[in-house]
This record gives C-alpha cells, sequence and structure tokens, in this order.
C-alpha cells in the first residue's frame, strides 16, 4: 500500500514545445493516493499533450515525473506506464464492436497469450467475476455494438483496471495504479452518467487514483476530489473541487474575472427587421433535441457548446450531410423535412457547408487545387460539348488571386498546400455558387493566425450576399465574427447571446451552464 | 522559410493536441523539410519522365525485337497481327477503368464478355435469331449483369470485389450450363465481316473500334463534368456527396458501363471467331486488371486514363508475340501478365508514397 501522504504521482516544470509552440510550459500535477483529480482545460490547453506524455507517446522537452516517491526518468517509453501502473480509457474507448464483451476484456491477453488453445469458458468465468468484483452488471456473451453506451464505457473502464493490477502482479509494483479516463462520459446519455461514477468511485476505494478528462463542470464537480485547471500550457490553478465554485472553475479555464452580464433578451439590434433567410424548426438529431431558430439575413451566427452538446452537429444536419435528423427547415419559400434532405438537396436551397475535417469530408488532397475549386460549378464550365478548361483556370487563378491563396498555381496537388490556404480554396469553391446560407464548421482548425484573419474577414464580407453560421469551439473567434451566439447545453439551444455581450468569457460561462436561462423557441 | 514551415506544421494537425501532427521521436534530422520542397520544385520534368516512361519502353521492346527478329516480328502482318488480335483486350480494360476510376472493382468482365458471345452464338447459330437481334439481347444482358453488381454493390454496401467474384463465377457455372460444354461455332458471316474480315489500311476494322471508344472516354474523362464527378467519387466518396454529387447513381453506373462494355467485347469475340465456349472470356480478366493498372502508371500517372490503358495494352502484347516467336512457350503469357499486374500496382503504389510523402 502506498503511503497516503505521498503523492501517487508527482509531475513539475513538465514542457513540450511542438514547432516552437509550448503546448506544455511548465506544468505542475500532482494527484494523491486514492483521489479522483479532475483534469480541466480549453480545446489546446495542453491537456492531451499531458496525458500522451504520460503514456510515453510524446517526448517532453524539460520536466520531472514522480511516482510514487520514486524519480522515474522521462521521457516514458512506450508500453512502459503499464509496469508504472498507469492506463488510459480515451473518449473511443478502443473496443471491437462486433466482438463480444468477453472477447473484447480479453484482447489484450489473447494478443500477448503464447497458448495454442485458449478457453473460452474460463475466460467468460472470469469475465463474470470480474464484473461481479466491480458490481457492473453486463453480459458478457453480449456483443459489445449491442450493449448500451455507459456498459461499453464501464466495461472498458473494468478492462483498464484490470490490466494494472495484471501489470502490478506480474511486475511486484502493487499499489501505484492510476487510472486515465479521457472524455469518458462525452456521448453518455445524462441519466446513465451516475453507474459510471459509482464504478470510479469503487475503484479508487482500494487506493488506486483516477485522473479525470472533462470538460463538463458539473461532472467534475460531482466525482472529483480535487483539479487541476490547464490554460495556455500552464497550470492555471490547482484547488480541492469541495471548496470552489464552478464560477471560480470557469474564471481558471479561461483566465480572467468574469464581469457580471446583464442578460439581454432582445434579438440582436444588427439583425433587427431584416428578412429571414432560414428557419430552423424542431431540429432533432443525435444529441440534438428540438432545437429551433431564425437566421437573418446578413447575419452571422455563431453555435458554440461542450464536446457533447451537439452545437456542431447542427450544420451538417441543415446540409442533409447525417441522415437521420429530423425537423423542418424553411429557406427561399419553401419548407423542407429535414429527414428528405440531401446535399445536393440542401444546395438547391441555397446553403453550402465547408467541414471541419479538411482533409476527409472537404477536399481531396490528391487532385489539384483547380479541380478541388471548380468542383461546384463543372456544369457552368461545360459549354459547346466540353468542359472549358481554359476558363475554368482562369476562374481558378481569379478566385486564388481574391481568396489569397498561395502559391498561387492551379495545378499544385491540394493537399501539399499548408492548411490556411486550403481552407481558403474551400471558401472559394462554395463562395462561387453564391449560397444564401453558408455553414461553417470550425473555420479556422489547423489555420495559421495570418489566414485565419483572412478566413474572419471573409466570413464578414460574405454577409453581403449571405447569411452564415458557424460551430466553433473557439470562443474568442466566435467573438471576432459573430452578430449572435447560440449556445447549445446537453442537445438544447439554450439561449443566444446578442451583441455587445459576446465575449470569450460570456460563452464559456453559459457554454459550462451557468447562470444559463433557457429562452422560448421562436414561435413556429 | 520558417514561416512556410509553420504552415506546414499546421497542415497535418487537426488541433494542438492531435498526435498524428508530431514527427514521432525525433532524432535531429531538420532538413527533411528543405528535401521535400525541394521535391516539390523538382517535380514537373520527373512528372513528364514518369508519364512517358511506358511509351519509351514500349517503344524500346519493339526496336529491340525488331532487329532481333527482323524477319517475323518486324512485318506490316505481325504489327496488324497484333492491333487487331486484342483490341476486344483494349475495350474490355476500357470498360474496366470506368469503375475502377469511381473506386469500384469489376471482376465480372471476363465472365459477362463469354456470357455475351455466348447467347449471340446460342440464339443466332442454335436458335436461327436475325444476328442484331441476338446482339441487341446479348448487350441487354450485360446492362442487367451491371445493375445487378451496382444495386449490390451500392444500394446493399457489400464490397464491389466481393460482389463481381461472386457474379463471374456465377455466370461461369451458368456459361458452362447453358452451352453443354460445347463450343458453338457458325455464327453470322455479316458480323465476322464487319469485326474482322473488313480491313482498312490493312488492319481489322476491330482496331478502329477500340479506338474509337478510347476516344469516346477520351472526351468523357477529359471533357465533360461526369468524367471529373467520377474521378472524385473514386477518390472520396464523402467530398463527392458534400459536393452534391449523386455518389450512388454515378457509381452504378459505372459498373453498369463496365458490364455493358464488355459485353460489347462478347459481340467482338463472336466476330473474331465466329464461335463461342463455356469458357470464352474468362481469360482475359487478368490482362485486362494488368493493362488498367499498368495504364494508371502512364501518360497521367496516379490516375486510371484511356491512352495509357490502350498503350499498357499494346505494350504488354508486343512484349508476349515478341517473346513468343523467339520460341518461347505459351506459359510465357500468364508470367507476362501476371508479373506486369504486381510490378504496375507496387509502382503505382510507390509513387502514391512519394506523393504522401511530399507533404498531405
Amino acid at each position: 500500500m502506498t503511503n497516503p501522504t505521498t503523492p501517487l504521482v508527482r509531475i513539475r516544470g513538465l514542457t513540450k514545445i511542438f514547432g516552437g509552440q509550448r503546448a506544455l510550459d511548465g506544468v505542475d500535477l500532482t494527484i494523491m493516493p486514492g483521489e479522483v483529480h479532475g483534469l480541466l482545460g480549453e480545446n489546446g490547453s495542453g491537456k492531451s499533450t499531458l496525458i500522451k506524455v504520460l503514456s510515453g507517446f510524446h517526448v517532453p522537452d524539460e520536466g520531472t515525473l514522480e511516482v510514487a516517491g520514486r524519480d522515474v526518468p522521462l521521457p516514458l517509453l512506450p508500453g512502459q506506464h503499464r509496469s508504472l501502473g498507469f492506463e488510459f480509457v480515451h473518449q473511443d474507448l478502443g473496443l471491437v464492436p462486433s466482438l463480444s464483451v468477453t472477447e473484447n476484456l480479453m484482447l489484450g491477453e489473447i494478443a500477448a497469450s503464447r497458448k495454442a488453445v485458449y478457453s473460452w469458458r474460463a475466460a467468460r468465468e472470469r469475465a463474470a467475476k470480474m464484473f461481479a468484483r466491480y458490481d457492473v452488471d453486463i453480459d458478457p456473451d453480449a456483443a459489445v455494438e449491442r450493449i448500451r453506451p455507459v456498459d461499453r464505457a464501464m466495461l472498458a473502464i473494468v478492462r483498464a483496471v484490470e490490466s494494472i493490477r495484471d501489470g502490478a502482479a506480474a511486475s511486484g509494483e502493487a499499489g501505484a495504479n492510476m487510472l486515465v479516463l479521457d472524455e469518458p462520459t462525452v456521448f453518455l446519455p445524462k441519466q446513465e452518467v451516475g453507474q459510471l461514477f459509482s464504478l470510479v468511485k469503487r475503484i479508487t476505494s482500494d487506493g488506486s487514483s483516477v485522473l479525470f478528462v472533462s470538460h463538463d463542470l458539473d461532472e467534475v464537480r460531482e466525482i472529483t476530489d480535487r483539479v487541476t485547471v490547464l490554460r495556455d500550457g500552464r497550470t492555471s490553478g490547482s484547488a480541492v473541487t469541495g471548496e470552489t465554485t464552478g464560477r471560480e472553475l470557469v474564471t481558471m479555464i479561461i483566465g480572467r474575472e468574469l464581469a457580471e452580464h446583464q442578460q439581454n433578451d432582445g434579438p440582436a439590434a444588427a439583425a433587427v427587421g431584416r428578412d429571414v433567410v432560414l428557419s430552423v424548426r424542431g431540429l432533432s438529431h443525435g444529441p440534438l433535441q428540438d432545437v429551433s431558430f431564425d437566421l437573418h439575413e446578413g447575419e452571422v451566427l455563431g453555435f458554440a457548446g461542450l464536446v457533447g452538446s451537439g452545437y456542431e452537429e447542427v450544420v451538417y444536419s441543415l446540409f442533409g450531410a447525417s441522415p437521420g435528423a429530423t425537423g423542418t427547415i424553411s429557406a427561399g419559400g419553401r419548407t423542407v423535412d429535414i429527414t428528405n434532405l440531401t446535399p445536393r438537396r440542401a444546395m438547391s436551397l441555397g446553403m453550402a457547408l465547408v467541414p471541419g475535417d479538411r482533409k476527409n469530408s472537404g477536399s481531396v488532397g490528391t487532385l489539384s487545387l483547380g479541380e478541388n475549386m471548380n468542383l461546384t460549378v463543372l456544369d457552368r464550365y461545360f459549354r459547346g460539348w466540353r468542359l472549358r478548361h481554359g476558363k475554368m483556370r482562369d476562374n481558378v487563378r481569379q478566385l486564388i488571386g481574391e481568396f489569397d491563396v498561395r502559391p498561387a498555381i492551379p495545378d499544385l496537388e491540394y493537399g501539399s498546400l499548408s492548411g490556411g490556404n486550403q481552407q481558403k480554396a474551400l471558401m472559394a469553391k462554395w463562395q462561387q455558387i453564391h449560397p444564401k446560407v453558408l455553414l461553417l464548421h470550425e473555420p479556422t482548425q489547423g489555420v495559421d493566425v495570418g489566414a485565419r484573419q483572412q478566413i474572419f474577414d471573409m466570413i464578414r464580407g460574405s454577409t453581403v450576399t449571405s447569411a452564415t453560421i458557424c460551430a466553433s469551439s473557439e470562443y474568442e473567434q466566435l467573438e471576432t465574427i459573430c452578430d449572435r451566439v447560440g449556445i447549445f447545453v446537453r442537445g438544447r439551444l439554450v439561449t443566444f447571446v446578442t451583441g455587445e455581450d459576446i465575449t470569450k468569457a460570456r460563452i464559456a460561462d453559459l457554454c459550462h451552464g451557468q447562470a444559463s436561462a433557457p429562452v422560448p423557441a421562436p414561435a413556429p | 522559410m520558417n514561416e512556410k514551415k509553420g504552415a506546414d506544421m499546421t497542415t497535418a494537425r487537426k488541433d494542438v493536441e492531435t498526435p498524428a501532427a508530431e514527427p514521432p521521436v525525433e532524432p535531429p534530422s531538420g532538413d527533411t523539410d528543405a528535401a521535400s520542397s525541394e521535391k516539390t520544385a523538382r517535380r514537373r520534368p520527373t512528372g513528364r519522365l514518369e508519364a512517358m516512361a511506358l511509351p519509351l519502353t514500349w517503344l524500346a521492346v519493339i526496336v529491340v525485337f525488331s532487329i532481333v527478329e527482323t524477319d517475323t516480328f518486324f512485318t506490316s502482318a505481325n504489327a496488324a497481327s497484333i492491333l487487331a488480335s486484342q483490341a476486344v483486350l483494349v475495350v474490355v480494360t476500357l470498360g474496366l477503368i470506368v469503375p475502377l476510376i469511381a473506386g469500384d472493382f469489376d471482376l465480372s468482365i471476363g465472365a459477362v464478355v463469354g456470357m455475351s458471345a455466348l447467347i449471340i452464338a446460342i440464339l443466332n447459330v442454335q436458335m436461327g435469331w436475325n444476328i442484331w437481334a441476338a446482339i441487341l439481347v446479348a448487350l441487354i444482358a450485360g446492362i442487367v449483369v451491371g445493375l445487378i453488381n451496382g444495386a449490390l454493390t451500392v444500394l446493399l454496401g457489400i464490397d464491389s470485389l466481393i460482389v463481381t467474384l461472386g457474379m463471374s463465377t456465377l455466370l461461369a457455372g451458368v456459361a458452362l450450363w447453358i452451352s453443354g460444354a460445347n463450343t458453338i461455332t457458325g455464327v453470322d458471316q455479316t458480323l465476322i465481316d464487319i469485326v474482322i474480315s473488313y480491313r482498312l489500311f490493312g488492319i481489322p476494322l476491330e482496331f478502329y473500334y477500340a479506338i474509337i471508344f478510347a476516344l469516346i472516354l477520351w472526351y468523357v474523362f477529359a471533357f465533360t463534368p461526369l468524367g471529373q464527378r467520377l474521378l472524385v467519387v473514386g477518390r472520396n466518396r464523402e467530398v463527392a456527396r458534400l459536393s452534391g454529387m449523386r455518389v450512388s447513381t454515378l457509381r452504378i453506373g459505372a459498373l453498369v458501363t463496365s458490364a455493358f462494355v464488355a459485353a460489347l467485347g462478347g459481340v467482338l469475340i463472336a466476330g473474331t471467331s465466329g464461335s463461342a465456349g463455356p469458357t470464352t472470356g474468362l481469360d482475359l480478366l487478368l490482362p485486362a486488371f494488368a493493362a488498367a493498372f499498368l495504364g494508371s502508371t502512364t501518360i497521367k500517372p496516379g490516375r486510371f486514363n484511356p491512352w495509357g490503358t490502350v498503350i499498357a495494352v499494346y505494350f504488354l502484347v508486343t512484349g508476349i508475340t515478341g517473346l513468343q516467336l523467339l520460341g518461347l512457350q505459351s506459359f510465357v503469357q500468364n508470367i507476362f501478365y501476371g508479373g506486369a499486374l504486381i510490378l504496375a500496382v507496387s509502382f503505382s503504389q510507390i509513387i502514391r508514397r512519394r506523393r504522401m510523402k511530399r507533404g498531405i
């Protein structure tokens, strides 16, 4: 048993530099035995980098690690975390959906086993025993894809804990057990989260620690004993959870005192009296429940929320890109059932989507810049029974100039461009069809600072011809470009912030569920 | 330079915390970036050499065989024979590259060629149908096979490799059954005349049909939105869908095209040999794939393309004919086609890897 006053894990001065940027800048983190320790921070604050140092994936530039009072030299070797007693459960859980619960549980063992014959009977019995030990009720024979999401998460957790035990038994260094849970609750229905939390508490009852990474303040406040908050790669604070208010945590996360805001219930001043270009009623899909709103001529409407709140799903649903959505949209005098919407039909309603996953959904990296940009206007250049390649190239050249894509070579392979230039080219691709509604998801992800400003200008500039919806996890960006920001909490569009009220702090505050009041949905 | 480096860093990463972006456990190298940009700069001339490598090799093969076997190889009769005898393979391979471009395999083309030829032989010879009516039925049968392939692949989401492999075996079985394992000879002379008897510049008409078809495909892929769309569907269905394309229709259309063209190939075979048997056409499958992949390394490297395909077919046939004239047995054919397929696919993979390294 570890001495309860010696930290289980102590990290000091951890620094990791990527291409000149400090992803981690002298981070300190201390985890005591038997505690659930929350790790909080915005996207890009360094949480994932920190975890990947602990798993041996990243090589840190500076910093020290002590485990149960003993110095452990960094970097950790791949796999070394097992002998130290660390195990990780990531958001995607690492399960094979088509295999049975037992098979998933024994996956690591099967991979390592030298036995020619494997006894499934024994394995199933062991599985049942394990579940009994953790008081988890899962059918060992069920296929993982058929069990409840929370059961999947618990299965992954039990598997990880067992792996720590086996590792400890093998190395003879029992005691130093730490389970890292990286956003385990994001995809779980609210009512099932409680079960997962009881499992976490059972795990810590024997002196094991849990590092609980999450965006959700309510959950962090419910389950953790202490929290550490990262901001811009630094430790911005560490506190005992019970002695800290949600508002204090938000302050640590976003880094400045929250000014008290007046709730502004009126519609955006800029949008008053303008025509409604798009009405959405009763949109439900995945986490989204009954989302209704109006988009006005010339407006830039932002959507924000925590991971799992569904804020980004809206733009895909409105474009017919993710089947299964329900609700109606009205645009250009037509009302369409979202169930029947396809990207093609959405385009005919005047919509355009620049998806967040540029590489897999937005562009073909192995085709040329020009081929990617001209995809939406091929028919325009099919004249006299042939594609007018010369005119298409002129068009691309003109767009490249207008949108400042560099290098300005239409035949260059699209994938060889920098992120910013790729994104500018995609903006150009869609602007050519003069969309009435431009749908954006993370428009500046992986985009360098200079191009970022240009893209902001394009979004603001495009309000001349269209309205824009921008789903983004970067609150600062929303503050810069939006006339109005809709806040999503657990699948519901709970409120709007408008005009002067749109600040990074205010958005963060509302997204974390602090001081929110549901707004009445616009009349159908 | 520094700025460029920073930009490259952001290209690959989705956000600061994504693992894939960072170089794994970096030994101090640092010059990879410089090397890759230098490669980009050098790319155009190497690209052109890459594009012309196969035609030049073909030329070299012709020259070598012409010197070694002046009497047998370097004759107009041999040239005409090479050009005409493999016209069916050219047509079938051109049909095959349509689904390949759209990202699907069609392994049933050889069996469809046989089915089509057999339908013509049975209807025309055994049942006494008019030859044109028999051809019409054969072509319709081809379209039906294509529709079944397309529906199973696209609507049910089964891998086209499996669907068309099954279809191929099924059709071969049906062919064996309806032909009673016999070769049926005596197809209408009209068909034989317009396929091989009539000649232009000493070369049977068959060859010109193949070239006309290559021209049509070239037109579609180079000068119509349809060709461009098929290409995008093949590269990334999600991007195609999100750009408003009818991905399912295009994919089904591509598989119908390859089956229809294979049925046309069956018409040519029936016209060439005047007969059809239970295994007719089956031996075309592998050469067609070999030529399609070899063709994708030339003219427009990295893309299946009609002229590359035509050159690849004739390169392979020239090599085989030359070797056979040297006295090598017919086993050389299989060795050559199989080897060419493996080499061609290896080359395209190497090209792709190099492209990836250059910085996607």
